[in-house]
């Protein structure tokens, strides 16, 4: 049973001040080009306040509500993948010289970064690519040492938007590991649950009250009142084989005639982990840059071998997307990689929502 | 030292934009004049030479009688030739007057028309002559180039990338303008390779690096009616400098015609 306890919402700069001076980088909610995304924060002035967002298939605006709340909104466009996993990283340098080539791998220590505002599909997304990076025959040093350095400050949602569906994936929206602290926003303060050794080790200088019966009470019917306004559903029942008996469903090029695949949902999805790794010479020849950057099965290349691509068009584009998010990747790492954040819904320019194409798709045709 | 490569940059109908992406290489202008000799490049150098060129970089769509000579005479001194730009590579804005009433816009433009002597089309390169390699945008963009001209001097494939703007929009932390804000972008379709400079500042991408492989125009077109956009507000989306890409040219023509539909509809 984890510790509770309860600080004053006039009690938050302390805590923030906390995590600063145990040495981390705070990376936060803040507004940016008209969206909440992550970024560093020096004070919770940086922070939204009073904001929620309006999500749909293809839509978001953010919303100005006039309260004081912190975390009133759901997830936005970013992802903690691009701290942990982030979209252009240099590996290797080659240089040339008199002696022959020289090769200088770059490793990355890991910068300690709070991260402040994890909600549950996101721990959720950061176990998927822990699983990804470090469960296996290779391991990604520079990912791991990354995710070590890091300290998570979860939050459970409040607000969740009408694309959020964590309640199918069974990944929210209450937090219920993954996190050093988690918050619950109160009326009044937070309610603050510990959830590591280190967690502790970070907040027994604050000397914040235990949490009394009517606080967690309270938060209770915070996450309860949340997982009452998700409405969207996915049956996740069998997934795996429904959607692999249906390979060559008509509704793959329905999909298609719509899809850009122009690699969004894959970009912002909290899981999707591809990349691909470039030489990038100078104009003698003389230094080569080894860089991996974010790659999607949406990109004709992605697939290419020996000259052309396997997967040549969008509709085997879209299902090998689709078959991996829910279906092969349950072969490959025993889990859905699908977390219920409903990002590649509101990001795709043309609206198209997973869970409805889904639904379609496992339909028995004609 | 190896002998340098002989690099000729010839301009047809264009800006000269494209001329100055090579300029604006200030940087490595000097490490490239170790590598290249600027056999020819009037924007630059007063110094003319002669051909044959080991490289050509060829600005500027087909425009004139005289260019239909010109291009010919170019192609037979170089042993790689590239297009760059939009105008070279889809015909350029100067394209918009395919298809439409030449006689009639020469008596709009020039007083004396008849001095002016013009083609009814303008058209890309590759119309005219074979191109080894074709570098979009508008203009092309200075790291391209110079990789272009580095593959060369290497004898390494030529090669850019051919992924969506939107991308490299999600690789530098840009926010989705169309999703975020509702402005109509060509990112979804369009080649990557400026950098996603208009969604950077909060505008949509007019499409200047012209149609990614295997776009999809009309699925991006049918959201954004749906979405409450009218057929005439997207026609000038389609109908800019890769007018005459054939992706954007059917789109901008089936556009027209729901638009004259809905015209004839509401009369």
């Amino acid at each position: 049973m984890n510790d509770f306890q309860y600080f004053r919402m006039d009690q938050f700069p302390d805590f923030l001040r906390q995590l600063m001076h145990s040495g981390y980088r705070v990376i936060a909610p803040t507004i940016d080009q008209e969206a909440i995304v992550y970024a560093e924060i020096q004070s919770i002035d940086d922070m939204p306040r009073g904001y929620t967002d309006e999500q749909k298939p293809g839509y978001y605006r953010l919303q100005h509500t006039g309260n004081q709340r912190f975390f009133d909104y759901a997830v936005g466009p970013h992802s903690w993948k691009r701290y942990l996993f982030p979209p252009l990283q240099l590996i290797s340098t080659s240089i040339k010289s008199q002696d022959g080539w020289t090769f200088e791998e770059h490793v990355d220590e890991g910068e300690s970064y709070a991260f402040l505002g994890v909600r549950a599909c996101e721990l959720a997304a950061m176990r998927i690519q822990d699983r990804v990076f470090l469960e296996g025959a290779y391991v990604d040093k520079n990912y791991q040492n990354r995710r070590k350095a890091s300290f998570i400050v979860a939050v459970n949602c409040a607000v969740p938007s009408a694309n959020c569906f964590c309640t199918s994936m069974n990944t929210g929206p209450k937090c219920k590991s993954g996190f050093d602290i988690a918050l619950t926003e109160l009326s009044d303060g937070f309610l603050m649950e510990i959830g590591s050794s280190l967690g502790n080790e970070m907040v027994t200088p604050l000397g914040f009250p235990t949490a009394t019966e009517e606080q967690l009470s309270e938060s209770e019917s915070v996450s309860d009142h949340a997982t009452e306004q998700i409405k969207k559903t996915m049956d996740t029942t069998d997934l795996r084989n429904r959607l692999i008996g249906q390979l060559e469903h008509s509704h793959w090029q329905d999909v298609a005639n719509r899809c850009l695949s122009c690699t969004n949902c894959t970009m912002v999805c909290p899981t999707c982990f591809c990349s691909h790794v470039e030489e990038v010479p100078d104009l003698n020849q003389e230094r080569v840059d080894r860089r991996k950057s974010w790659d999607s099965c949406f990109n004709p290349g992605f697939s290419k071998l020996h000259g052309t691509p396997v997967r040549n068009d969008t509709r085997s584009r879209y299902r090998q997307w689709l078959t991996h998010k829910l279906a092969t990747w349950h072969d490959q790492f025993g889990e859905s990689g699908c977390v219920g954040c409903g990002r590649c819904i509101t990001w795709c320019p043309v609206g198209i929502d997973l869970t409805v194409e889904v639904a379609a798709l496992c339909e028995e045709e004609p | 030292m190896p002998e340098k490569l002989r690099l000729g940059i010839f301009k047809f109908a264009s800006c000269d934009g494209c001329q100055l992406s090579l300029l604006n290489a200030e940087e490595e202008l000097l490490e490239l004049a170790e590598l290249v000799e600027f056999a020819h490049f009037p924007e630059a150098s007063s110094r003319i030479e002669s051909g044959p060129y080991d490289l050509v970089l060829i600005e500027g769509s087909i425009s004139t009688p005289e260019d239909l000579d010109r291009i010919q005479q170019i192609r037979r001194q170089t042993d790689t030739l590239v297009t760059i730009g939009a105008c070279a590579t889809a015909g350029g804005i100067q394209a918009l007057r395919n298809g439409a009433n030449h006689d009639e816009f020469m008596k709009l433009v020039y007083p004396h028309p008849e001095y002016v002597q013009s083609l009814a089309t303008s058209t890309p390169i590759s119309n005219h002559v074979s191109v080894d390699f074709e570098l979009r945008g508008c203009p092309v963009d200075t790291g391209q180039l110079l990789q272009i001209i580095s593959d060369k001097l290497h004898h390494r494939k030529f090669s850019v990338p051919d992924h969506s703007v939107c991308r490299d929009c999600k690789l530098q932390n840009i926010v989705c303008v169309s999703v975020a804000r509702g402005i109509p972008c060509l990112g979804p379709l369009t080649q990557a390779g400026c950098g996603a400079i208009c969604p950077r500042f909060h505008r949509g991408c007019y499409g200047c690096f012209g149609p990614c492989h295997q776009t999809n125009t009309d699925g991006l077109t049918d959201w954004l009616i749906k979405d409450g956009h009218s057929s005439s507000q997207l026609i000038p989306l389609f109908l800019n400098v890769n007018a005459e890409a054939p992706e954007f040219a059917r789109t901008a023509a089936q556009l027209i015609r729901q638009d004259s539909a809905e015209g004839e509809s509401d009369e």
